[in-house]
């Protein structure tokens, strides 16, 4: 199988891999470059579980082309933290019970995490938006919410 | 095993095209096929900037078959789509699905290329030649027509005389029951030119004649409406799936181009 060099920035640090021929960008971060945080739910683009953001944008890895992602900027939510330092995304996640299994976490951190990086403060609404294409099985999605919007209302601190 | 060519114009991908081979636009329905191990040996894509362009045209907009549901919403010119691409799918799927990808898009999808038929868009296609009715292209969809290069869209005349509803079962996110797009132009409160678009309502967008020649000629009005409504799916042939079985389709389709219509009045 032929194989193709990829470059991209990884949360800020340049890495190469070699990708296959049709490897989407799920299992080339997870298996090419050993980013296990996002996730491969159902291969189909309907869990959100894989989502990361290229270019500031958020996709379904699963759904893209590992080779489309040359030269781009890709953010996982293993880049969220900085060593023990956690994102206060995931300080909230924690404060409000948002995560049971924890499999749709790191993709609803990511959708999150981009829509304050947009909207500081947004709406409720704002929020179930943002995260509809995430699916959680667990918590009904209340905490989830709570969470995020006790982020954008300035209750948790970084 | 799938292999992957990228070429730099459309015109070069188009050539490429053929036998055993998909042209991938967002990927967000050919990704799908490549994972589960079923898309053709051959994927063609392109990388010709272009394809990402959305140009105001005389008295509409021009759409590069490749720019995505979040470009369109982020789009000053395209604003009387702003209501369509807000309905495609969750964030991710905006960020991703194309125009060009929409008009190809299996049942139930296809929502954008719902509106654009009752916008009455036509088709440039790779190539060149004079644009086709979009309406031609989604009837030989299953034949493989060509490459799609952009899709040109006459703004309506006013805000009134263009509405779109997406019916679903889920919120914010889910996948049409069906969903109805419509064009009233009006002349002096006459409607000329009633363009009714289904999406999910058969193998691919379509248009109701039933619902049209109901509002043709007509003053928008409740018993216009109910006439309209009681024609609706006429002509129709909805499929049954896991979301929602033909008869039903069927029997709400009149309910809900009221409540459309209704918001047109
Ligand atoms: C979770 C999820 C939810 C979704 N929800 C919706 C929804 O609510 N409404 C909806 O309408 N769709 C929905 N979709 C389907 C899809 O995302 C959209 O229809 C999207 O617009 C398809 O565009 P794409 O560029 O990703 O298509 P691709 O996967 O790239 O292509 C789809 C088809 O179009 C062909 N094609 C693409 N570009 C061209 C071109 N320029 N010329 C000729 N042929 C071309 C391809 O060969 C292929 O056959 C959803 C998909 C997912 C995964």
């Amino acid at each position: 199988m032929p194989l193709k060099p990829v470059t991209l920035r990884l949360n800020g640090t340049e890495r190469a891999a070699f990708a296959e021929d049709g490897q989407n960008l799920l299992d080339f971060l997870r298996r090419g470059l050993g980013d296990l945080s996002p996730k491969y739910g159902c291969g189909q683009g309907t869990c959100g579980a894989c989502t990361v953001t290229v270019d500031g944008q958020t996709q379904l890895s699963c759904l893209m082309l590992a080779e489309t992602a040359q030269g781009r900027d890709v953010r996982t939510a293993a880049g969220l933290g900085q060593g023990a330092a956690l994102d206060p995304l995931q300080e909230a996640f924690m404060e409000h019970f948002a995560a049971q299994c924890g499999y749709c976490t790191p993709g609803m951190l990511v959708s999150a995490r981009a829509l304050l990086d947009r909207n500081p403060r947004p709406s409720r609404e704002e929020v179930v938006e943002a995260i509809s294409g995430n699916l959680c099985r667990c918590t009904g999605y209340e905490p989830i919410i709570a969470a995020i919007l006790a982020v954008a209302e300035g209750r948790i601190r970084a | 095993m799938t292999t992957v060519e990228t070429y730099p114009t459309l015109a070069e991908a188009a050539r490429a095209m053929g036998q055993g081979a998909a042209f991938l636009g967002g990927g967000t329905v050919v990704m799908r096929e490549v994972n589960a191990g079923t898309a053709p040996g051959r994927i063609v894509r392109t990388t010709d900037p272009s394809l990402r362009e959305i140009r105001a045209s005389g008295d509409g907009v021009t759409l590069g078959a490749g720019v995505t549901m979040a470009q369109v919403l982020a789009s000053r010119e395209a604003d009387f789509l702003h209501p369509v691409a807000r309905q495609v799918g969750g964030p991710q799927v905006r960020n991703m699905g194309t125009v060009g990808g929409n008009l190809f898009a299996p049942h139930p999808y296809g929502d954008f290329a719902v509106a654009l038929l009752a916008l009455g868009a036509r088709v440039v296609m790779a190539g060149g030649g004079s644009p086709r009715p979009l309406e031609d292209l989604l009837r030989d969809r299953g034949r493989a027509p060509g490459l799609v290069a952009a899709v040109e869209v006459p703004r309506p005349r006013d805000a009134r005389a263009f509405g779109f509803l997406k019916v679903s079962r889920v919120k914010p996110k889910g996948v049409s029951i069906m969903s109805i797009a419509a064009l009233l132009p009006r002349e002096g409160g006459t409607i000329r030119g009633a363009r009714i678009a289904w999406g999910a309502m058969g193998p691919g967008p379509m248009r109701g004649s039933g619902a049209e020649r109901a509002l043709e000629g007509q003053r928008l009005d409740a018993a216009v409406i109910a006439r309209a409504a009681a024609q609706a799916a006429e002509g129709l042939d909805p499929p049954t799936d896991a979301i929602a079985s033909a008869w039903y389709r069927r029997e709400v389709a009149g309910v809900h181009l009221k409540r459309l219509l209704e918001g047109m009045l």
